[in-house]
């Protein structure tokens, strides 16, 4: 079995969980963006160890499919047809030999994910599927998906029948987010008028955001003496401050280190919502602290 | 055997990591630290721990909050930091590595020599008499933040920086120097370039260099730059540690 792709849409990519224990090597992880719709995607088609899916990007494509299969889409509505007819979101459904998929644009919000049962089965380099389009590796060829592209699918032993009952929550990508974030850990690098402007304004979402930051403009946020720092290692969520003094939030494929002042870091509960916000958008930021961050998990 | 005193902040970074912090300079002693601090994590392993990412003058650990909550952690790390430190330094390892120094190998080599007044002969012996510390890696994958250039044959970065820069080449950026492990962007003077392959995602250790390592250059010519690719793409180039 196998998907031929017909148009890859805007910025399609083969990703999993990601390709973590290499950090200290300098490799960044990559992964899906929204880990929330990721799981469910799989969990709709029986996945159970973390197999591979397609991410959309704001409009999805056309794919058909070489043999039969089982399919869920998740996280944003890209108003699936399949074969010219409605198909549903968040529940999974058979396709056959010779059908035709398209994922339109994305109603709201900014990333789909289509799980097939068994997985795009793509090579596993470190450790994972996904693609990391800097270093070229993982994923389809390490790039992103082209008109042509043949992506083989795993084998998979899931009945229809015995999975057709199960669904997930449909989410809403609300155009002024809030995300809950733990200050730190260059807190203290920042003025108290600073972190004032931070926590009280609303971001905007740039244009040149992408898988690697959420890059976001407004009002600028005082340092006490710039947020120039000895290199640090970075996280998914970590919040970056340029000197220009405007915040860039470092995503699934962000590099390892960096060397901007970290203000504060999403909580790994918003990351799902925030992976969903689109140029134009604004985010704000609620601080709360690692505890109950952490009772949220 | 000397006792630590000094203080290590622990910071979160986020709820499934946090950051100890020995200082906020480059310094030799404090990535002593936290290289050391590295080294007892992984001998006590500690259920939840997932991962370590050493830098210059900081730890991150991440960890799987259902295990182990920040509070828990926190007290695990402070406990640990505050052992005394073995006078070993880093690794232990010293990785020589090869280097092509000059002409297409190293084309910015005339351009250092005009800046620092400073024949090309003396450079490739200053840079290559030098053992250089692995203080980090990260940028990309492979990619070695290295402290001890001699600041005779510092230069600023480009102004505008190359589109694409070969793997292997070997730069100075300011008072750092350094090799691109693959094919990037980037402004470093380029001096030269080796054969070795810093990263290699086909291998089973995909980088060859591990921070807390020790690195030094020596010099080859250009036949033995390609002797030493062909070699090392049949495996059988031994790297001299």
């Amino acid at each position: 079995m196998a998907i031929r792709v017909l148009n890859p849409g805007a910025l399609t990519t083969v990703q999993d969980f990601g390709r973590t224990g290499y950090q200290a090597l300098g490799m960044p992880c990559s992964g899906v963006m929204d880990t929330r719709a990721y799981q469910a995607a799989n969990d709709l088609v029986g996945n159970e160890h973390g197999e591979a899916v397609l991410e959309f990007t704001l409009f999805g494509g056309v794919y058909q499919f070489e043999g039969d299969a089982i399919l869920a889409l998740t996280g944003a509505d890209m108003v699936p047809l399949l074969d010219g007819a409605a198909c549903p979101m968040n529940r999974p459904f058979p396709v056959k030999k010779g059908q035709t998929l398209m994922a339109g644009t994305a109603l709201s919000g900014c990333r789909s994910y289509l799980a097939l049962s068994g997985g795009i089965d793509v090579p596993i380099v470190l450790g994972s599927r996904s693609t990391n389009l800097k270093c070229a590796i993982g994923g389809f060829e390490g790039r992103t998906l082209k008109t042509g592209d043949l992506l083989p699918v795993g084998i998979s032993s899931v009945i229809y029948e015995e999975i057709a009952d199960r669904s997930a929550p449909s989410y809403t990508y609300p155009e002024d987010l809030t995300v809950r974030v733990i200050g730190g850990p260059q807190e203290d690098l920042f003025s108290d008028e600073g972190l004032k402007t931070f926590y009280t304004n609303a971001y905007t979402v740039s244009q040149e955001s992408d898988r690697m930051g959420c890059r976001l403009t407004g009002s600028a946020i005082e340092s006490r003496h710039g947020t120039d720092i000895v290199s640090d290692a970075i996280v998914f969520g970590s919040i970056q401050v340029t000197p220009a003094g405007q915040p860039i939030i470092l995503l699934a494929d962000r590099q390892t280190t960096g060397g901007y002042a970290k203000i504060a870091t999403v909580c790994t509960a918003d990351l799902p919502a925030l992976a969903q916000v689109r140029p134009g958008y604004t985010v704000r930021f609620q601080k709360i602290t690692v505890e109950a961050a952490q009772e949220q998990l | 055997m000397k006792a630590t005193t000094e203080t290590v902040r622990i910071l979160p970074a986020g709820d499934r990591a946090l950051a100890a912090e020995f200082g906020d300079k480059i310094d030799p002693a404090i990535n002593d630290r936290v290289h050391a601090l590295a080294a007892r994590i992984q001998e006590a392993s500690i259920p939840g721990i997932t991962e370590l990412v050493p830098t210059f003058r900081s730890l991150l650990v991440v960890y799987e909050p259902s295990i182990l909550k920040f509070d828990e952690l926190k007290s695990i790390i402070l406990r640990l930091a505050q052992l005394p430190q073995s006078s070993r330094t880093g690794t232990g390892r010293v990785l020589k590595i090869p280097c092509c120094y000059g002409s297409h190998f190293g084309p910015d080599l005339p351009d250092l020599e005009r800046y620092t007044g400073i024949d090309r002969d003396e450079i490739i012996a200053i840079h290559s008499g030098t053992e250089y510390r692995v203080y980090m890696l990260g940028f990309l994958p492979g990619f070695v933040y290295l402290g001890g250039l001699d600041e005779r044959i510092a230069m600023p970065r480009l102004s505008t920086p190359r589109v694409k820069i070969p793997k292997g080449a070997v730069g100075i950026g300011g008072n750092q120097t350094g090799v691109y492990p693959l094919e990037s962007p980037g402004g470093w003077r380029l001096i030269g370039s080796t054969p070795l392959d810093f990263y290699n995602p086909e291998r089973e250790e995909p980088v060859l260099c591990r921070a807390g390592d020790t690195i030094r250059f020596y010099p080859i010519n250009s036949s033995d730059y390609y002797d030493i690719r062909r070699m090392q793409t049949r495996g059988e180039w031994p790297l001299e540690i």
